[in-house]
């Protein structure tokens, strides 16, 4: 159920933070570049040159050649692609079985609130990237069980978030309304508390996004997940690592990309919880 | 408003306003108001009148921005708050004026014990330091009724009650010349408002400590006040001694505020009398009076052009064109108005 | 007063809560009639379960013991089809506009949920149609129908929440502190609303406040309550007149009063509202009271009916002198 006054006056307010206008900038950029690659790339990103190995940034290659002589800059407009699409995938995963969890959680309270509690505790308890190796390695390589196991890491946090949310929501008045007009459980979770919850839910997603595309880097650069040619910024890193000192260009537009691109999803975040949060006066 | 007079506090044409995304919401309009040393004020008016704007600015703890006091002038003892230094302010809130708010719950620190938050006050107005410091606390305490033995409790160990009556401890503990108090009891239950106020009013003469007292509350008023001042849309529309006012209201609002209310001893059948409409958007107050839309008495010129405050009886200001009298009736009676649309 | 002239027959109805402290008497052997057409106010300050008791007698919390008649039927036995009946025949109105209503809905959806959810209508344009008929009726413009609440006046959020109430058609509403949240006039607005729709509709209110001039204004019988418990019952006229209860009495001259005049002598109660948790033997009131007893401390008093349809529950009624 779309409240669209509330859109409206959200956007107004964000309209005035320069810093998250700029994230969004960023952001548009980055998805104008996943969706017309092919547009955009002046090269494939699999096209090597071997009469091109290692060539600094010139007129032909504006971010120069890696060690098989592909284009870097085509490679990093490919790599948005994959970049946003674990980060916007491997989030969804997560809010959707997260905010479930959390949702029913704190609605119904008592021992199935505790069980579940208890599991994403013990799942918080196990660190990151181990678990995302070990799913990581029991699926099999690829982009798809890469952002499997990156959005499975992350549900604990939305379930908390979520339920957290529902707790603060669950007494107030308009809930015991909607009881007293004989509202089933099904219909109070979904167009009474969850719609309600949005805010925090929607903030956390970004800040989300941003996190799992670095950590899906983090798992390319440690070999797991994509495996060349495809050009993951991670990957890229990697393996530019031994040119360091001669190439540095290399890391630096894969490292910039990835910095850019963590940079405005926060000033994003930043902006949307600041402009969503009904306290601020202004 | 001789000269003779001891004026406490003069407020002459404040106007206050905050600039806001939705448009400039005009708080405060032109007020003219002034309170004796030693008497009480009764500040009435509904939500959005300006009563607790005012309060604040006297105060000068208007949020700024997006708040903005646009005119006139606020002469504590003659002194402009306005022009004063910081360190003078510093000295004049919780020193020679002091505040009550209307929620005890949230007015006092939760992680302060009450004594602490008393000798706080002192150390920083009377420069009492440690054991007398103490000792001042634990007077206070008693003045209000709160026995010493609960001196080092938390407010939240105690009732909405007695967390007000240690706010009204922390607000005389270092004798301030002004109390205001912004709906001191209205979060109260019945029984203990009449506590309260019973302790407000016998420390008010004991202390002879003047007050403007903001409530919406009629009964309040009549019970503890000398005088009385009706705002709407953030102008001042009445201000009287309490006697003439309530015998003689003159503006048809104050008249309209009277019979909306039921009382203990309204005839039993009547109908209320109904204030048609709802008060004005203070981002785009009506041309002239702002309460001429739903005047029952309106006339043209009220539709052009505002009044001002006029002095019809001594004593008894109004800001009306045509004031009333005893043969002007009841036009909120006779003619049942529509509801709000 | 035959059965069935009481629209709502209240026996010994009980409801306990378990609190880390103990066991909390919120309603505590509550009897009390409710005829038809009629309104009763509800009166007591924070803490005597008034909310509570209008919230267990629709159903919406789970009586701890006791029996509500509706109609003649226990309702407290209801379930399944019954039950969903008999939410349509008793519905509530929430004190708090700003949190009784979804910020979500439009003024629209909001009212349209009972109708919904109850299955009410049978296509689109019945519901809309039944929408326009509902704000109409409670005064609210057309041209508010998608405007959410958040945009709207306290005294307007108040209306769809009484247009929510009465969507369903019930024949008994409870009206919790449905004024208090709102300014003066436009309080006075809302009452001669709920007025007007008793007037043609019919209705049966159970009338909750604290504010003792509004209950007297639309009351014909006022119930007093303190710590759970009824202490006095009367009609209108009756109990303002002549309270009996010692409590009462300290309640009704505790009101501030809007004249210039001679005083009256203020009963002013000592100490404060003992906590519902665990309460004391015997009255519960007798901590505070003048008349204090031996007797009080040591046996709860029943609800007598002192005068014709003049319900006390004090042990020393016989005695007491009503404060002028």
């Amino acid at each position: 159920m779309k409240n669209n006054s509330m859109l409206k006056y959200t956007l107004i307010r964000l309209r005035r933070n320069y810093l998250a206008l700029f994230g969004l900038f960023i952001l548009i950029l980055l998805i104008i570049c996943a969706i017309f690659a092919e547009q955009l790339a002046p090269y494939g990103y699999a096209q090597q040159d071997y009469m091109m190995i290692r060539k600094a940034p010139s007129a032909v290659h504006w971010f120069g050649t890696d060690e098989f002589g592909r284009d870097i800059l085509s490679r990093i407009i490919y790599g948005s692609r994959i970049s946003l699409q674990v980060g916007i995938i491997a989030v969804s995963i997560s809010l959707v079985v997260g905010g479930l969890i959390g949702a029913i959680s704190g609605y119904f309270g008592g021992k199935l609130d505790n069980i579940l509690m208890r599991l994403m505790d013990i799942q918080m308890a196990i660190p990151t990237i181990l678990m995302a190796i070990v799913i990581s390695s029991v699926l099999g390589p690829g982009l798809f069980n890469l952002m499997v196991a990156v959005g499975i890491t992350y549900i604990p946090k939305f379930a908390r978030l979520t339920r957290a949310s529902v707790l603060s929501i669950k007494d107030q008045e308009f809930i015991e309304a909607a009881r007293a007009m004989g509202a089933s459980h099904k219909r109070i979770i979904c167009l009474y508390i969850l719609p309600n919850c949005a805010a925090p839910l929607i903030v956390q997603s970004t800040l989300s996004v941003a996190n799992a595309i670095l950590f899906a880097a983090t798992l390319s650069f440690l070999g797991l997940g994509i495996q060349p040619p495809y050009p993951e910024w991670g990957g890229m890193l990697s393996s530019a690592r031994p040119y360091l000192r001669n190439n540095a260009y290399m890391s630096i537009f894969p490292g910039l990309a990835i910095m850019f691109t963590i940079l405005s999803l926060n000033f994003l975040g930043d902006g949307l919880r600041d402009a969503l949060d009904p306290k601020q006066k202004r | 408003m001789s000269e003779n007079k001891d004026i406490l506090l003069d407020i002459r044409d404040l106007s206050v306003q905050f600039n806001t995304d939705s448009g400039v919401v005009k708080a405060v309009n032109h007020l003219n108001m002034h309170l004796e040393r030693g008497k009480s004020l009764g500040f009435v008016g509904e939500t959005g009148a300006g009563k607790t704007t005012t309060a604040l600015s006297i105060l000068q703890l208007v949020q700024t921005p997006p708040g903005e006091i646009t005119g006139g002038e606020i002469l504590f003892n003659g002194q402009d708050v306005r022009k004063m230094t910081d360190a003078e302010k510093r000295r004049l809130r919780g020193g020679d004026v002091s505040m009550i708010f209307q929620d005890p719950m949230t007015s006092l620190n939760p992680i302060m014990t009450v004594e602490d938050q008393i000798t706080e006050m002192v150390q920083l107005h009377l420069n009492l330091k440690g054991e007398a410091a103490r000792e001042r606390a634990i007077e206070m305490l008693r003045l209000v009724g709160i026995r010493p033995e609960r001196a080092k409790d938390f407010p939240h160990q105690f009732s909405g009650g007695m967390r007000q009556r240690v706010v009204i401890a922390i607000a005389l503990a270092c004798r301030p010349q002004l109390i205001i108090a912004d709906e001191p009891t209205t979060a109260l239950d019945v029984t203990i408002q009449a506590q309260v106020l019973e302790l407000i009013k016998k420390l008010q003469q004991s202390e002879k400590t003047s007050m403007l007292l903001i409530t919406h509350d009629l009964g309040i008023v009549a019970e503890t006040c000398d005088t009385v001042a009706i705002m709407y849309a953030g102008h001042l529309v009445e201000y009287a001694d309490i006697k003439s006012l309530y015998t003689n209201p003159k503006h048809p609002y104050t008249q309209g505020l009277f019979n909306a209310v039921p009382t203990l001893e309204s005839p039993l059948g009547s109908r209320l009398a109904v204030i048609p409409g709802l008060p004005p958007d203070p981002t785009n107050l009506p041309k002239g009076c702002s309460f001429s839309p739903r005047c029952p008495y309106a006339q043209p010129i009220c539709h052009e052009k505002a009044c001002g405050m006029r002095e019809i009886e001594p004593g008894h200001f109004v800001d009306c064109h045509f004031p009333l009298t005893p043969e002007s009736g009841n036009k909120f009676l006779e003619h049942p108005a529509k509801e709000a649309e | 007063m035959t059965m069935s002239d009481n629209l709502i027959d209240i026996r010994h109805l009980k409801k306990y809560f378990n609190v880390s402290s103990g066991l909390l008497h919120a309603v505590d052997d509550v009897s009390l009639t409710i005829p038809r057409g009629k309104t009763l106010g509800l009166v007591g300050e924070s803490g005597c379960g008034k909310s509570t008791l209008g919230r267990v007698i629709i159903g919406l919390i789970k009586e701890t013991a006791g029996e509500v008649f509706f109609n003649g039927e226990d309702a407290t036995k209801f379930s399944g089809e019954k039950r969903a009946e008999f939410r349509r025949h008793a519905q509530i109105v929430f004190q708090d506009p700003f949190s009784s209503l979804n910020p979500r809905m439009s003024v629209s959806q909001l009212i349209s949920e009972p109708l919904i959810i109850n299955k009410s209508c049978k296509s689109k344009a019945e519901l809309d149609a039944k929408v326009a008929e509902l704000m109409d009726l409670v005064g609210l413009a057309s041209r508010l129908t998608t405007s959410f609440p958040h945009e709207l006046d306290g005294g307007r959020r108040q209306r769809i929440g009484i247009a929510r109430a009465l969507a369903l058609n019930p024949e008994f509403i409870v009206l919790d502190e449905p004024v208090s949240a709102l300014d003066v006039c436009i309080q006075a607005q809302v009452l001669n609303l709920l007025a007007d729709l008793r007037e043609s509709r019919g209705y049966t209110y159970l009338f909750i406040s604290h504010n003792l001039s509004v209950v007297r204004y639309v009351s014909d019988e006022v119930a007093v309550m303190y710590l759970g418990k009824v202490v006095e019952k009367a009609d209108n006229s009756t109990l303002f007149r002549q309270p009996l209860h010692p409590y009462t009495q300290a309640l009704l001259s505790a009101v501030p009063i809007a004249s210039v005049g001679p005083k009256k002598q203020r009963i002013i109660l000592e100490g404060d509202v003992p906590s519902p948790v665990n309460p004391p033997a015997g009255c519960r009131f007798a901590g505070r009271c003048m008349y204090r007893q031996e007797i009080c401390t040591q046996q709860t008093p029943e609800l007598v009916e002192v005068e014709p349809n003049h319900f006390v529950a004090c042990h020393c009624t016989g005695h007491l002198v009503r404060h002028a």
